[in-house]
């Protein structure tokens, strides 16, 4: 078998391995091109049979519109069930991204992530993470043990051999499952272009209205962002290499308009796609120190 | 880059071939620098991850000016402030041919089960040897986890070679001495003189050492043939998820473990043993008409058999040994020791079974791969132990197949993964090689019509007890007195055995388990041939003579428990075999070196220190006649 198929087979293996022994997982789907494949594999791994679980997306409010309506088209079209949970005590605090910094992904998206999978009594949940993403993700297990806060203990990790996953778990504790561990960037592309996957036009060039801000380009997508003293609006062309709450998604210029030239546009820059997402410059264990918060 | 050109790319990589391997070898050592070379001369590392670890290398960094490639590599916080890496990361690069997926391991604590971590799914071991510091203990037990995990192909990379002078003759020194140790020496091993620190031999060839001509590192990585490592071509499907989206269709979906499998293959479900034929095989890209290994299916049969995840399809007739009992490789991965008797959970396949690991045979030590008495495991020690299953289960050997031969041990409490297994073989009472297609043939002259000729009802007397306890001279006695009563009887003797039946068999733990295995199947047949059977061997460990128990019928197994006190055997040392073990010149003797488990609930107990010759062949007697054994 070529390693695109192991990777796909691999991937199937896990996710009915999780179908088979939880009582209630739930797929996160976060709209980007990772969930998009997740769900795609998702769909073969339970062919001619529908998904055994719902698909619930952390919408912060925040996240492109071309997002929204991608996803509920997704819906529409393969009639998956899909949870959309918002944390409206978040809401009606106000917190923004634009005002609130890192307190804003942690309240809208880790909280509501946290209180999301507690409310549903979420056994199991499957993301999308890539262990080459960044340093911190190379260590995760593909079944990663969380305790009954969701946490995640980088130092106390259950070993993992071969592919005898362990499922076993307390009321409360949770396992947070990562089908595409062993996918790269480039794989995940390139599957995107052989099985023909639908994915957020907003990842292809096209002009749309940006700002420059901080060194990103953010791009306009609604009125709730606020132009400071001396910043303009423009159409540019531009695309995202990754989504998620457009003041916080910074876009690449770019013409890659089509799948294959998105892909050889990434081959030609050579820089990692986690780059463009503001939340990472903090500091540079950031992520780890938000993964053991309970951070996907 | 024109259109043709990135399609052509994109199915050149599309169909690269994957190969796993573990990198074994400490900080001090440089593999996560030999990493970083492989990364970064590969071409795998973008710009900003460059940037950032220049900037840590100015923090964190042990070389001076240079780019400390190592800190590509090591990731967690804790980690880096500490300089040492705590655990498996896994990297991944690719070349023109192939995609590689590095497990990456520590070198300090927590090593065995971090290296059979990332071993486990390994096709090949890179292994480092510091050329200033050349073979070390670590060394070997990177050879002995290679070993015991089934890796069969090996890369020693002699490293630094920049700070022993690129001489030859130290790389060749180390390169024998390799070469020597069991689990590189009898794999397919290469080795291969490298500077990561200065990229020599790692991708590109350098020209520090023009007397090497052999391939480099990303050489021997791209064309090591790894397509023959799965020995079983036999069918093995693990039933993973019973789909059934409605009441119509009722699919078998999992990964094909070894095999192939074709639309109209009979199929055997084990261990429920029930027969059907493949109807279809189906995936989302449309129906297949075979199936080969690797590949996620879902099949539908002819038949409306009861199949659940955990069940296993194989060809009717080259079935997996279907069983509770088996011995395994353990490595312990938990604070709390492994306990004989405690009870734990076994995933294996796709079932979490109850058991216990009834015994340890022995530890072994992974620094020098020698064997141990051990009555328990603790955190990262190796051992062979004998594992009780409470319900049946189909499994391979770990060497013929690794998804049907391996499990994981898990803490009933704490859910922890507390160990790993690789099974050596069955051992159960049908034995190792039990096919299902070979059936007991009845014979014309029945078991009872026997036992009527002979006026008795079998049964095997087995003697135990320690060396020069009196087994043997007791043992002759009640077959006299049977004799002299007009009884059919025959005494297997342990010499005897072993002079012929066994005659192949050593000491080992492995030689005396078959020992009492072969001595149980004919004390078996004898039974059936309607005889008494006397046997006389130590037989030390609960889990041999439970295995005959089990074989027999528990009604027909006498268990005899020749109870005399150590001191009283070792004072008369019958064969002079006490003073020897206690020199040290016997090794493994029982009593002394090797534990002798007692029996819990022996039929008879005869202490033959209290007891005179008659007076214990007195208590046999009437126990068979109290018990109805022996007619008139």
């Amino acid at each position: 078998m070529t390693q695109l198929r192991r990777l796909e087979a691999e991937a199937i293996y896990i996710i009915r391995e999780v179908a088979a022994e939880f009582d209630n997982p739930v797929m996160l789907y976060s709209i980007g091109k990772d969930s998009s494949v997740l769900l795609h594999l998702a769909r073969k791994a339970f062919h001619p049979g529908r998904l055994p679980f719902p698909l619930m997306h952390i919408d912060t409010t925040w996240k492109f519109r071309e997002m929204i309506e991608f996803r509920d088209r997704m819906a529409r079209e393969l009639g998956f069930e899909l949870i959309v949970h918002t944390n409206a005590e978040g809401l009606a605090a106000g917190i923004s991204p634009l005002t609130h910094g890192a307190k804003y992904t942690d309240v809208m998206k880790t909280e509501a992530l946290k209180a999301a999978l507690s409310a549903h009594h979420f056994d199991a949940a499957f993301g999308g993470a890539r262990r080459d993403e960044e340093k911190s993700r190379a260590k995760e297990r593909v079944f990663s043990f969380r305790d009954a806060q969701h946490r995640w203990d980088p130092k106390n990790q259950r070993p993992e051999l071969w592919s005898l996953y362990n499922g076993r778990i307390h009321q409360g504790e949770s396992i947070r499952v990562f089908p595409l561990s062993n996918w790269t960037e480039l794989d995940v592309w390139l599957y995107i272009h052989v099985e023909n996957i639908p994915v957020v036009p907003l990842y292809f060039a096209r002009p749309r209205p940006v700002i420059e801000r901080d060194g990103m380009l953010i791009m306009c997508d609604d009125d709730r962002l606020k132009l400071r003293p001396g910043e303009q609006v423009r159409e540019e062309w531009v695309r995202f290499r990754s989504l998620g709450c457009y003041p916080l998604s910074g876009a690449v210029r770019s013409r890659a308009a089509t799948l294959t030239e998105v892909i050889e546009e990434m081959l030609v820059t050579r820089t990692s796609e986690r780059q463009s997402r503001a939340i990472d410059f903090d500091q540079a264990a950031a992520m780890e120190k938000r993964k053991r918060e309970g951070y996907f | 880059m024109a259109a043709e050109d990135l399609a052509d790319f994109l199915r050149r990589h599309e169909a690269k071939e994957l190969l796993r391997f573990i990198t074994c070898g400490s900080v001090d050592d440089g593999k996560s620098t030999l990493i970083g070379r492989l990364l970064h001369d590969t071409q795998q590392i973008l710009e900003d991850q460059l940037a950032a670890v220049t900037s840590d290398s100015r923090k964190w960094g042990t070389t001076g000016e240079a780019v400390d490639l190592a800190l590509l590599v090591d990731g967690l916080q804790a980690e880096r402030e500490q300089g040492i890496t705590i655990d498996v990361a896994y990297r991944y690069f690719d070349t023109a041919r192939r995609k590689f997926i590095i497990a990456d391991c520590p070198g300090h604590e927590q090593y065995t089960r971090n290296m059979a971590t990332g071993a486990s799914t390994a096709d090949l071991a890179v292994i480092l040897v510091d050329a200033a510091r050349g073979v070390q203990v670590q060394t070997r037990r990177h050879a002995c986890i290679v070993a015991l995990l089934g890796i069969r192909h090996v890369i020693v990379a002699v490293n630094k070679m920049d700070l022993v002078g690129y001489d030859e003759a130290v790389f060749e020194r180390i390169r024998s001495e390799c070469l020597g140790i069991r689990g590189i020496g009898d794999a397919d091993a290469r080795v291969v003189p490298v500077s990561a620190l200065r990229g020599d031999n790692v991708v590109t060839g350098g020209d520090g050492m023009p007397w090497y001509r052999g391939p480099t590192i990303i050489e021997l990585l791209d064309s090591v043939d790894v397509s023959h490592d799965q020995q079983l071509a036999d069918l093995r499907l693990p039933v993973q998820y019973v789909n059934r989206p409605d009441a119509s269709f009722r699919g078998f979906a999992g990964t094909l473990a070894a095999g192939e499998i074709a639309v109209g293959d009979p199929i055997l479900a084990v261990p429920s043993r029930r027969l059907s034929r493949v109807r279809e095989i189906l995936t989302f890209d449309g129906n297949l008409p075979r199936a080969a290994p690797g590949m996620a299916i879902t099949v539908t049969l002819e038949d409306e058999i009861d199949i659940s995840r955990g069940d296993l399809l194989a060809h009717p007739d080259r079935a997996p040994s279907v069983g509770r009992v088996f011995d395994a490789h353990l490595i312990w991965m938990s604070d709390a020791p492994l306990l004989p008797g405690k009870q734990y959970e076994f995933k294996l396949s796709h079932r979490y079974l109850r058991g216990t690991v009834e015994s340890i045979h022995h530890r072994i030590d992974v620094n020098d791969q020698s064997e141990h008495l051990a009555s328990e495991l603790r955190l990262n020690e190796v051992g062979l132990c004998r594992i009780v299953l409470t319900e049946q289960t189909a499994f391979d050997t770990y060497a013929s197949c690794r998804a049907t031969g391996a499990f994981i041990v898990v803490d009933r409490l704490s859910h922890a993964t507390a160990g790993a297994g690789m099974i050596l073989r069955n051992a159960a009472p049908h034995g190792a090689h039990h096919d299902v297609s070979v059936f007991w043939q009845p014979t014309r002259v029945s078991h009872e019509q026997r036992i009527n000729q002979k006026a008795q009802h079998p049964c095997i007397l087995w003697f135990t007890g320690l060396s020069g306890a009196g087994k043997s001279t007791i043992a002759n006695a009640v077959e006299q007195a049977l004799y002299l009563r007009g009884h059919h009887s025959y005494l297997l003797d342990g010499d005897n055995i072993r002079h012929g039946l066994n005659r192949d068999l050593d000491f080992s733990d492995a030689g005396r388990v078959e020992n009492i295995r072969r001595i149980g199947e004919v004390a078996k047949l004898f039974l059936d041939a309607g005889l008494i059977v006397l046997t006389a061997f130590i037989s030390p460990f609960r889990s041999d003579r439970r295995l005959v128990r089990d074989l027999v019928g528990s009604g027909e197994f006498v268990e005899v428990f020749v109870s005399t006190p150590l001191d009283e055997c070792e004072r008369r040392d019958p064969k002079g075999l006490y003073v020897k073990a206690r020199e040290g010149t016997i090794r493994n003797f029982t009593g002394i070196s090797s534990p002798y488990e007692a029996p819990e609930a022996p039929e008879i107990e005869i202490d033959s220190s209290k007891l005179s010759v008659a007076e214990c062949v007195d208590r046999v007697i009437r126990y068979l006649e109290a018990n109805g054994r022996l007619r008139n």
